[in-house]
């Protein structure tokens, strides 16, 4: 058994190419009126509650302003985002790898077993004591998973006026339209944060052998005996 | 495989990452790739909330304080500046193109049709949105008295206003023409429209994007294709700039 499976190393780069795409192209469409507003309704920077920077085009898709363009990017993106990610959840789920890799077991939430984790990541021990990976990285990576990942879609979704009459509910449940944007912006930071943290982890841990082993599986790894 | 193909590989990967997006986007295998995700948003939009459901309507404590006026907000001609003055005694809405029966109708005929009011976000392309109480009669019914010809695709709404240089116009489907919200709307918030937002006649299109919402309406015109229209593309925005033809996204 390789360390990642085939279908983990796809989605992983396809993944990485969708969210570059949608963050540096959501980027360009940000500059466009750079102010988050809570609620239903929000025009008047006076009423945010957070102006953003002004994105230079160095970081963004189009690299000039184009809100038009920037669009385009995001939309066709979008579609590669979400059907990957749908695809890899029906693939960790049926194939049982989210249950035997990730999913957290009640002792690995008691306060010393986190605490001997922290201090083990402090150390630079990345080692996980079972399993294929330790309580921090199972945590770190199903938040990402199961609620970054998707509330992109979602929140992406409720923003859209032409899914709103399909699912208003949706809509209703992230506070509004507006709060819906301001949302979608921050889980797009907060999958920002994760992606510097997972890079410097990476590179801790020995950046050539990590990336290799998501591209040719990696080394073979004996199955860890699970019930 | 070596160490050095290895770097190479991660190399290439990422320099096409870097360089890539623009020259794919302006390619024509890119564009088309773009336009069939566009189409592919409509139509999932469309096998979601079929043709009639209807965009959230708000109670009236839900209205924003304004309504902002953007893209062309006044137009710059001695007939609208008189038209302003006169409460626009002599505008006309004509119905026109493939119909069997067009129409041409004074704001006063436009008033004693069956009106529908409807509280409804306004959501424009740049990120904002604003809430207001909107009046006018539904586009469908007056399609219908026009005898709209079956060999009509598209919906044209001629505007009175330029942007840019070039007279603005919008376009929609015959789902869109037709869905209950779509009306031509004379009242924001009880009162006569603005000037900032359209006066005196202007779309709502609740499904879709702001600048689908034509305003200073002068002529709405069935048609099968835009070929012959502006640039081609369907709209002001979409001939100038590019933006995508459906705006529901």
């Amino acid at each position: 058994m390789k360390r990642h499976v085939l279908s983990t190393r796809l989605w992983h780069w396809i993944n990485l190419v969708a969210v570059s795409v949608l963050f540096m192209s959501g980027l360009n469409i940000s500059n466009a009126h750079p102010h988050l507003y809570w609620g239903d309704y929000g025009f008047d920077p006076d009423d945010a509650w957070l102006h953003v920077i002004r994105f230079p085009g160095y970081v963004t898709i189009p690299n000039y302003y184009s809100l038009a363009a920037a669009r385009d990017w995001h939309n066709i993106a979008a579609w590669l985002f979400a059907v990957a990610l749908l695809a890899m959840w029906v693939n960790m789920l049926v194939s049982r790898r989210f249950a035997r890799e990730i999913r957290t077991s009640p002792r690995e939430w008691k306060p010393s077993h986190l605490a001997n984790d922290i201090r083990g990541h402090l150390r630079g021990n990345y080692e996980a004591h079972e399993g294929k990976y330790n309580t921090l990285q199972k945590i770190a990576y199903g938040s990402v998973y199961g609620v970054f990942l998707p509330m992109m879609v979602f929140t992406g979704l409720a923003i859209s006026p032409g899914i709103e009459p399909a699912a208003p509910w949706l809509v209703d449940i992230l506070g509004g339209r507006q709060s819906a944007r301001s949302l979608h912006f921050l889980f797009a930071w907060g999958l920002f944060g994760f992606v510097v943290v997972h890079v410097v982890m990476v590179i801790a841990a020995g950046a050539s052998k990590q990336i290799w082993s998501m591209i040719d599986g990696g080394e073979e790894e004996t199955e860890v005996p699970h019930d | 495989m070596t160490e050095i193909k290895r770097r190479s590989l991660l190399a290439g990967m990422a320099a096409l990452g870097a360089s890539g997006c623009s020259e794919i986007g302006d390619s024509a295998w890119g564009e088309a790739a773009l336009d069939a995700a566009e189409d592919w948003h409509r139509r999932a939009h469309r096998a979601l909330a079929g043709r009639q459901r209807l965009a959230p309507e708000y109670a009236p404590d839900e209205r924003s304080p304004d309504i902002r006026g953007n893209g062309s907000t006044s137009v710059d001609t001695p007939e609208y500046r008189a038209g302003l003055a006169n409460g626009f005694a002599d505008w006309r809405l004509d119905v026109s193109g493939l119909v069997n029966n067009p129409l041409s109708l004074s704001l006063d005929e436009i008033r004693a049709l069956p009106q529908r009011t409807q509280i409804t976000r306004h959501d424009c392309v740049e990120g904002w949105s604003a809430i207001a109480e909107w009046k006018g009669p539904q586009l469908g019914p007056l399609l219908d008295r026009a005898k709209i010809r079956p060999e009509a695709n598209f919906v044209v709404f001629r505007c009175a206003d330029t942007l840019a240089g070039e007279r603005y116009y919008e376009s929609v489907d015959l789902v869109d023409a037709y869905h209950a919200q779509t009306i031509i709307a004379h009242e924001l918030n009880g009162e006569p429209l603005p000037e900032k937002n359209g006066a005196p006649l202007r779309m709502r299109i609740e499904r879709q994007l702001g600048y689908k919402h034509a305003k200073y309406v002068t002529a709405i015109e069935a048609v099968a294709s835009f070929d012959d229209i502006g640039l081609g593309k369907g709209g002001f925005w979409e001939d100038q700039y590019g933006y995508q033809w459906y705006a529901g996204i």
